[in-house]
């Protein structure tokens, strides 16, 4: 009984640690780049957009779709680890 | 053939199309109503999702909305994206492992208390009632600028088709439905924005023809679009403008937080079959959104070059570089006499001047010298971006009839979501969990189905008879789902120590203290002239918009909640157990019944 919750609790931590490292990823493309640095970053250019009107209009918006995939694949690993993933 | 039959016929395909789903997709029991039985493939669910939240707003007026404010723009862009990252990461999955039907569900049993769970459906149903006011217009409109069709009929037949797919299937049916809406809705959208892309740049995904240069040109698009409306005295497309940045910062954090707290969208996460179903669902939700999300910006760039170069086709300042109304093409004629779009010849020269009039070294500098005597584009409605695009890319008229079906596809696949969690929340969360708990499965069943059709009688009432603040409003639906279901979902997820007074007290003060920063400057329930401070960047305390105070009442309810919860008695062991059970994935609740 002990030992199961010391692995609950352990689970939970590494889920919290992965959202906390995906959350930071995406304050930093989309307030960060998209928002605050944008108008910094619009010095420099791909192709015809510079790059804070790119992240602002368009970057931030792939970055989110890789980091909730990246999320469903890391839990479903952590999941697995911790056999507490559903049968 | 002509416009109107052909438009017609396309729109009475999908129809058939919706009905035919209806027939075959008949829920038997309350969990096929209220959850689709649990049983959705988490991409079913993805699109059903983007179909449920990609409004009318989003189909017809978003990419109007970014061309008048450029960059500025993004912050819709990225805030109705980046809540499905809050959604995925912070409450999908748990929500989902908690298995029940309604989200004031969750809040009432984690919270253990009714008044929470009341709490939380009148939130629910102020949200969702003031957003499925814009959707019944939405309906309305499409049929009025593309069928040339009254409004009141628009909203009668929607109202119809809306009523056999939703009563009959419920979830179950509203699923299916969205998903051949999201087909519908996004091959209207991309096919002008292709040919579109394809005129300028010679690209045909129009995100890279964004970024690309005009064709047989060396100038890059986006550069081009900048000096044009510079030279209008509009500011550059791609630098920040209309907006502190404050405000864009405020903006783009309060739509991300309230965008994960719209119920109506949370609940489509309760269908899949499993917690690692609803994380991977949400992702392929945004990977559907994103088709079109990524398209819009590309869409306002370039149905505003069009625009403009079309009214100032040669040098500005003077005057045969400006267009002669006698000259104006078909479309702007067209789209003149539906009131979208409207000239007015102030200084009688025959000819159209548009610029930014608000500036006044422009208009010291450029303006007055040419004689100009104001901007005599007095309106140009965000909706004619979508709605003109096909006619001015000079596309064959099936593509206008797609558009106008992709358009009522948008409208009716989100009023029919959020028609879902309105009447869900009153038969389960009001009649079957407070007033008659023992109330049979069958019951409960026919109850839904009437609670359905009076919501969709009231949503038709709101949208023939609008209240005059529509507009606002969905500010305020945006404000209160971040300030109130937002903060009390996660604070029930990720914390055990939150009781049941703190939850209350937190939503109380976030829905109360959103709602008046709104009625400061809009007017006491938007009754205009009641208005405390004026609504403009020097009335704004901190010079905070109202738009952008739905973070700030989200804070106000995490610190509300965590200091009345310090104050006073801790949740039950119960309730520990409950939140243990929904952070772990195995043990789920599968296609099952309610208890």
């Amino acid at each position: 009984m002990v030992e199961r919750d010391r692995s609950a609790q352990a689970y939970w931590s590494a889920n919290l640690r992965i959202i906390t490292g995906c959350l930071i990823v995406w304050v930093i493309v989309s307030l960060g780049f998209g928002v605050v640095l944008a108008p910094w970053l619009n010095n420099f250019h791909i192709a015809g957009y510079p790059l804070g009107f790119f992240f602002a209009h368009q970057g931030a918006i792939y970055t989110f779709i890789i980091l909730i995939f990246f999320y469903a694949w890391r839990m479903n690993r952590l999941d697995r680890e911790f056999d507490v993933d559903e049968i | 053939m002509e416009l109107q039959t052909l438009s017609l016929i396309v729109v009475g395909i999908t129809f058939l199309i919706y009905i035919a789903i209806a027939i075959w997709a008949k829920a038997g029991s309350t969990s096929e109503f209220y959850v689709a039985g649990k049983g959705v493939h988490p991409i079913a669910n993805g699109m059903a999702t983007a179909a449920d939240w990609m409004s009318a707003a989003s189909f017809i007026s978003m990419a109007g909305i970014i061309a008048f404010l450029g960059f500025t723009g993004g912050a819709y862009l990225m805030g109705w994206t980046g809540g499905y990252v809050l959604m995925a990461l912070l409450l999908a999955p748990y929500l989902r492992k908690f298995g029940k039907f309604t989200v004031p569900q969750f809040i009432g049993d984690r919270f253990y208390s009714t008044g929470a769970r009341t709490l939380a459906v009148i939130c629910l149903l102020l949200i969702s009632i003031t957003y499925v006011i814009g959707q019944m217009r939405g309906v309305g409109i499409a049929f009025a600028n593309i069928l040339n069709l009254s409004v009141e009929l628009g909203l009668l037949v929607g109202m119809a088709i809306v009523f056999v797919y939703a009563v009959l299937g419920g979830m179950k049916g509203i699923t299916y439905t969205q998903i051949a809406q999201y087909v519908i809705m996004i091959f209207a959208y991309t096919l002008p924005a292709i040919f579109i892309s394809l005129q300028l740049t010679g690209w045909v995904l129009p995100q890279i023809g964004l970024g690309a240069t005009l064709k047989g040109e060396d100038t890059y698009l986006l550069e081009a679009l900048n000096q044009t409306v510079n030279d209008l005295g509009f500011g550059d497309y791609t630098e920040p403008r209309g907006m502190s940045m404050l405000n864009m910062f405020l903006l783009t954090i309060s739509l991300m937080i309230g965008t994960a707290g719209l119920p109506h969208v949370i609940v489509r996460f309760f269908t899949v079959p499993k917690m690692s179903d609803a994380r991977s669902s949400a992702g392929w939700a945004l990977i559907f959104i994103a088709l079109l999300y990524t398209v819009a910006p590309a869409v306002a760039a370039m149905a505003l070059w069009n625009f403009v170069n079309t009214v100032q086709p040669g040098e500005v300042g003077t005057e045969e570089g400006t267009l002669a109304y006698e000259e104006m093409p078909g479309w702007m004629d067209r789209w003149a006499a539906t009131g979208l779009l409207i000239f007015e010849d102030k200084n009688g020269d025959g000819r159209v001047q548009y610029y930014n009039e608000n500036n006044e070294e422009f208009v010291r500098n450029v303006a007055e010298p040419a004689g100009w005597m104001g901007n005599e584009v007095v309106k140009i409605d965000n909706d004619i971006m979508v709605l003109a695009n096909p006619e001015i890319a000079g596309l064959p008229n099936w593509v206008i009839a797609i558009v106008a079906a992709g358009g009522i596809a948008a409208a009716l696949s989100t009023a029919a979501g959020l028609l879902l969690a309105i009447s869900s929340a009153i038969s389960h969360d009001l009649l079957k969990g407070i007033f008659m708990p023992s109330i049979s499965p069958q019951a409960e069943l026919l109850a839904a189905r009437i609670a359905m059709a009076g919501a969709i009688l009231l949503a038709g009432y709101l949208g023939l008879n609008p209240p005059g603040f529509a507009a606002q409003v969905v500010a305020l639906a945006f404000g209160l789902a971040a300030a109130s279901l937002f903060p009390a979902l996660m604070m029930g997820i990720f914390s055990k120590t939150i009781n049941k007074e703190g939850a209350i007290a937190g939503m109380l003060v976030g829905v109360i203290s959103t709602s008046i920063y709104i009625f400061l400057y809009n007017g006491w329930f938007f009754i205009p002239g009641t208005n405390v401070l004026p609504n403009s960047p020097e009335g704004w305390i901190l010079g905070v918009s109202p738009l952008g105070f739905g973070v700030i009442g989200a804070i106000l309810n995490f610190a509300t909640a965590f200091l009345v919860s310090r104050a006073t008695v801790a949740p039950p062991a119960h309730i520990q157990e409950l939140v243990e059970s929904v952070r772990v994935p195995r043990g789920a609740s599968g296609p099952v019944s309610d208890h």
